[in-house]
């Protein structure tokens, strides 16, 4: 146990010192600040994000996975994953939406409480991706639950992920005044 | 009159800082994993985001659904208003006594259970099963780590063991029950409140969740009500810890210098709690399920051991 | 008016009414409709008789004694003796006896044309009459007499719906049990009889110093197995999850509301009563008794699925608790501290009381379930809560009451209790003071347990959705179940409510038993609070205020204190995508099953599976496969097996005398004659 403490408080806070690492650390910090104002003023502070998995294959979760790791840290701009649909405000939704997830899809924006804000994350969200036209999906979360908003990439970086949250919030501001 | 107000006062602190625990903890936890972490104030700006959404309630969910959280909440706040938190002086006598306290919240526990149940979910049933287990087998250890120091004091009242325990100077002998008392406490602590090593208050794993699994179905102001009464659960068995084991700068006067002194250092004795539970959670893994019964009985063991050190 | 109810012939009035009540419904046999109200309103009547007449007997500065000689051998004669223990006990059975009645009276409509509201209303009137002449006795003989009829009756009532062959064999356990009970009673008042001469109560009390000490002890044990097996301590409790689940509910509620108390009521008279100077270990003896059969019977309860075998083990369990408060009571007295022992009395006689309010309740209302339900089995309950609303609500104030959860009455009882194990602890010697710390530690799991079983009980059954046809169609209850189920409902937070005055009155009760008015007083309760020295101090108003303002002002804060605007919508369950079926929902067995792993030292857990073929030659695809999981039966195995083994093994032996051989029957009388003509010679 002591041995782990040590580990704790002698690593570095990054591993690879490299000059590009500080600016898109810098630029992960501008954006956030922006983000965690937003989130402020729409969402009294707090936002809660259930990400569904509607067949997708993992790519996106890994990015939206790598949002919570200390490099980015989406939690310390008021960003929460949560397990319940009951509990959240957002809900991601990743995959090209397959056949066998369609109705669950369907339950968990019915069991989400309003107001809430569906987003689809990847290409395979908002039209099916590289799985168009395929049998065994419906191509894109549209033909199940309504979509307000997207974030395209196959799958977008933790980054874009943030700077389309950031747009899509900009956006929801602008709709309310 | 002047009691009364201190009494509400005293009564309010714990609702009112239980979420900022609960942000220090998750605080401490974020550094110890050399990231930011939320900021302190995080679950605040949660509940009052949460009181203001709609809900949506299963139509499998009975009248035990609706009006448990506010069962649940109010018997914190029944809890609350019985231990010493800044001051001894309150005359407190009806919900201060060991086993009223631990009524108060097992009623609290006892309608979480149902809560869980009440939507036939798979999840909630197992939460509620597991919680259950929990909780029965820590009430004989957190009674009989109180009850050590009762006998020490000779009184059952919280306030009482408090005013004893901070008047009289013990002989080192009395330290070490009184030490193994709190070692008893402390594992009872970590099991009501549903921290590590016996349940992980951050899992998205439904399948190893106790506490979250019962509240899953909650949403909008009853699940801000169910998680605020889980903070305050957190904070009252901390100053329950702090005010009857540690209770150096309580207050005994009533005056303004006496009362000030008084919350400083219940401020600076949550803390030290919250860092120690913090440090805790960062350090070891959640047990199996199988292996928390032991632990509880190590809990229950070292209090008997405590009281027979008292009582011999 | 006082004199005439309090006097003698107010007592005869009593048992008179229910004999009307008895004898006129087995002359209504014939109709069901008369017979049902004759003999259920003469109940009613009786019962409210007997608690007008027991209040004023309690008010009463004196004993009543009743003496009715018959004839002028000591064997017959009639005396009963009222006084306070008694009277509250007869306060007790009338009390649950008036709402038990008042329940019966729309539950026995069920029986209306399968069995006989006649006998049913004869035995009912019966066992209540018998119950009643069972606390009020003062001699021996009559004692055995009512105690006899208490347990013939309430063997029919067992059996009387006989065309189960559970029941039927449930209460052929039961006869047999209650037998050897009664053998063992009747062996201890004959022990007294030699000894002291008498069969009268109060004489034997005066003449107690007579019998010699090895004497005591014999004594001691059968009573405490005769009346354990009635009151139901483990080992000697099998009958009970056998007999109480199988009488109708409002017998079950009696049965275990009222008549097990009897067995304490005996143990109370007799230990505390009879006896003056009792040696330490007895206290310590019945304390174990206690601390065991708690812990034990709730363990058992957790395994149950049966509804009324559930509570029948939690009655074991409360039995268990009141054997607690009498155990330190007794050491209290042996270490001659009166002051401590009256708050082990006062502990005991309020979780009778209070036992029997819940217990009813419990039963009363399961039993309205299972009228409308058609099955006791849990498993196959389920979604109750929305279609008997009043039905689950008052199961609910029976749950919380017998989990002693605060405000209701089940905490104060439990509190006092622990306080008497605690005052044991901080001021006996060594021996005692560990087995009283164990005792408060085994009480403590108890009490945790217990919580645990009924979240069971009641989600399982209550909530949730339906689990079989039936459940799915349960409709309310008729207005007299409901009625009588609500006024035990608001009698259980009355008592809770004002459990500082109960607790004084008590008092009084427990000074009159052992003589400890003088003593200074440790105990002092009133209607704010109860005292305990200065170790400890509750109060029930209080604590009812505290809790139900903090519910008030939260649900008042959060409904209007934060914007009003929010909506409430229903939709289904989170079920991540798939079918929520009722069988995805938690079984009972699978609640508890954590907790009897946990435990399974002590309760040694079973699992059998079986397993259907689709095609039984080539064992490639399971059709069906059952699993079941129950516990190993440690008493049939080392205790009534044995003694059964054994008394087979004696008689088959025995049998060999008997060979049909006129000459052998010869040879024995001559034998007997030899030995009889020698044994006169010397």
């Amino acid at each position: 146990m002591f041995g782990l403490f040590f580990k704790v408080f002698s690593t570095p806070d990054y591993v690879v010192s490299v000059a590009d690492i500080k600016s898109e650390e810098a630029e992960v910090f501008e954006v956030g600040q922006k983000l965690e104002k937003y989130i402020k003023k729409l969402f009294k502070g707090s936002l809660a994000i259930r990400e569904v998995d509607a067949g997708s294959d993992n790519s996106v979760e890994q990015e939206l996975v790598a949002l919570s790791n200390p490099f980015y840290d989406v939690e310390r701009f008021g960003v929460r994953f949560v397990a319940s649909p009951r509990h959240a405000d957002m809900l991601m939704v990743t995959g090209p939406v397959t056949r066998n997830m369609k109705e669950a899809l369907k339950r968990a924006y019915h069991a989400t409480p309003n107001p809430k804000i569906v987003v689809a994350v990847g290409d395979d969200a908002i039209n099916g991706g590289i799985y168009k036209h395929s049998y065994a999906v419906e191509d894109g979360a549209e033909s199940t639950v309504p979509v307000d908003y997207h974030i395209p990439g196959d799958p977008p970086s933790p980054m874009t992920i943030l700077r389309h949250l950031l747009l899509i919030l900009e956006v929801i501001d602008e709709k309310k005044t | 009159m002047a009691y009364i107000i201190l009494w509400i006062i005293q009564l309010l602190l714990i609702p009112l800082f239980s979420p900022l625990c609960v942000g220090i903890i998750r605080k401490i936890k974020a550094r110890m994993q050399n990231r930011q972490g939320a900021s302190i104030f995080q679950p605040y700006k949660d509940l009052w985001k949460l009181l203001h959404k709609d809900e949506v309630i299963s139509q499998d969910a009975s009248w035990v659904f609706r009006f448990a959280p506010f069962v649940v909440f109010g018997a914190t706040l029944a809890a609350a208003a019985g231990i010493p938190t800044v001051t001894i002086l309150m005359a407190q006598s009806f919900t201060s006594d060991i086993i009223v306290f631990i009524g108060v919240l097992a009623v609290g526990t006892f309608f979480l259970a149902l809560a869980g149940m009440d939507t036939g979910s798979a999840f909630g049933g197992f939460g509620s099963s597991r919680e259950m287990t929990i909780s029965a087998l820590a009430e004989g250890g957190l009674m009989f780590s109180l009850l050590a120091l009762a006998f020490l004091a000779e009184t059952t009242n919280l306030f009482g063991i408090a005013e004893a325990m901070a008047s009289s100077v013990f002989a080192l002998a009395s330290l070490l029950p009184i030490g193994l008392a709190f070692g008893g406490f402390f594992i009872a602590l970590l099991a009501e409140t549903a921290r590590f090593p016996f349940d992980n208050p951050a899992t998205h794993l439904e399948l190893t969740m106790i506490h979250e699994a019962m509240i899953l179905e909650y949403s909008g102001k009853r699940l801000a009500l169910m998680e605020w009464a889980s903070a305050n659960k957190l904070m009252i068995f901390m100053t329950l810890g702090a005010s009857v084991f540690f209770p150096f700068g309580i207050d005994f006067s009533l005056s303004a210098v006496g009362i000030t002194m008084g919350m400083l250092a219940w401020g600076v004795k949550i803390f030290v709690f919250c860092c120690a539970i913090a440090i805790l959670e960062s350090s070891m893994a959640k047990l199996r399920f199988f292996r928390l019964p032991d632990l509880l009985l190590i809990s229950f063991i070292l209090s008997v051991v405590a009281i027979g050190l008292i009582i011999a | 008016m006082n004199t005439i109810i309090g006097a003698q012939e107010g007592f005869f009035v009593l048992i008179g009414l229910f004999l009307i009540g008895a004898l006129g419904s087995l002359a209504l046999y014939r109709n069901a409709v008369l017979a049902n109200i004759w003999s259920f309103f003469f109940a009613m009547i009786g019962s409210l008789w007997g608690i007008a007449f027991s209040l004023l007997c309690l008010q009463a500065p004196y004993a009543l004694e009743i003496e009715a000689l018959l004839s002028h051998s000591p064997l017959l004669s009639l005396s009963f003796t009222i006084d306070k223990l008694s009277g509250f006990f007869l306060f007790t059975i009338s009390l649950i006896a008036l709402f038990c009645s008042l329940y019966g009276m729309g539950y026995a409509r069920q029986f209306f044309g399968r069995y006989n509201l006649g006998t049913l209303g004869f035995f009912y009137n019966i066992f209540i009459c018998g119950m009643m002449l069972v606390v009020s006795s003062s001699n021996s003989v009559l004692f055995l007499f009512a105690w006899e009829l208490m347990s013939l009756a309430s063997y029919f009532l067992v059996i009387y719906e006989h065309k189960e062959e559970s029941n039927v064999r449930a209460g052929f356990r039961y006869f047999i049990m209650m037998h050897i009970g009664t053998a063992f009673v009747v062996f201890a008042f004959l022990l007294l009889f030699k000894f002291t001469g008498s069969f009268s109560f109060a004489s034997i009390g005066e003449q107690i110093a007579l019998v010699p000490a090895l004497a005591q002890s014999i004594i001691f044990f059968c009573a405490l197995i005769g009346f354990g097996m009635k009151a139901g301590i483990i080992p000697l409790h099998t009958w009970l999850p056998a007999a109480h689940p199988a009488a109708p509910s409002f017998v079950s509620a009696l049965m275990s509301g009222v008549m097990i108390k009897t067995g304490i009521y005996m143990m109370i008279r007799v230990f505390l009563d009879m006896f003056s100077a009792i040696p330490e270990w007895w206290g310590l003896v019945v304390l174990a008794v206690g601390a065991i059969s708690s812990l034990l019977g709730v363990l058992y309860a957790l395994n149950e699925h049966d509804l009324k075998r559930l509570l029948a083990y939690h009655s074991i369990e409360n039995i268990g608790i009141i054997l607690l408060g009498l155990g330190s009571a007794m050491t209290f007295l042996s270490f001659d501290m009166p002051e401590l022992a009256v708050i082990g009395i006062i502990a005991a006689l309020f979780h009778t009381l209070n036992h029997a309010t819940f217990k009813s309740l419990l039963f009363l209302s399961a039993g309205s379930v299972i009228s409308q339900t058609h099955t006791r089995n849990i498993e196959e309950l389920g979604g109750i809560a929305k279609r008997m609303p009043a039905t689950a609500f008052l199961f609910l104030i029976g749950a919380m009451a017998i989990s002693a959860l605060p405000p209701l009455n089940g905490f104060f009882s439990e509190w006092l209790t622990f306080q008497t194990l605690f005052q044991g602890v901080s001021s006996l010697d060594a021996i005692s003071k560990w087995l009283f710390l164990l005792s408060a530690g085994s009480l403590a799991l108890t009490s945790g347990l217990a919580i645990a079983c009924f979240v069971k009980a009641f989600g399982v059954t209550f909530l949730a959705r339906p689990r079989s046809h039936e459940a799915e169609h349960a409709a309310e209850s008729s207005f007299s179940l409901i009625f009588s189920m609500g006024l035990l409902a608001g009698m259980i937070m009355l008592l809770g409510i004002f459990a500082g005055t109960i607790a004084s009155f008590l008092r009084e009760i427990a000074n009159a038993l052992i003589n400890s008015s003088s003593v200074p007083q440790v105990f002092n309760s009133s209607f704010e609070g109860i005292h305990i020295g200065g170790f400890a101090e509750v109060s029930s108003l209080g604590i009812a205020g505290v809790l139900a303002g903090s519910i008030l002002v939260i649900a008042m804060m959060v409904k209007y204190g934060v914007k009003r605007n929010q909506k409430v919508s229903i939709g289904s369950t989170w079920d991540c995508g798939v079918d929520l079926t009722s069988r995805m929902e938690i079984t009972g067995t699978g609640f508890s099953r954590s907790l009897i792993l946990i435990f399974k030292g002590i309760l040694k857990p079973t699992k059998q599976t079986g397993i259907e073929y689709s095609d039984a030659d080539s064992r490639y695809l399971p059709k069906v496969r059952t699993i079941a999981f129950g516990l190993a039966d440690v008493y049939k195995e080392y205790i009534e097996n044995p003694v059964y083994n054994l008394l087979v093994s004696i008689s088959e032996w025995t049998k060999r005398f008997q060979g049909g051989n006129l000459n052998a029957y010869i040879m024995y009388i001559f034998v007997a004659l030899l030995i009889v003509l020698i044994a006169s010679l010397l």
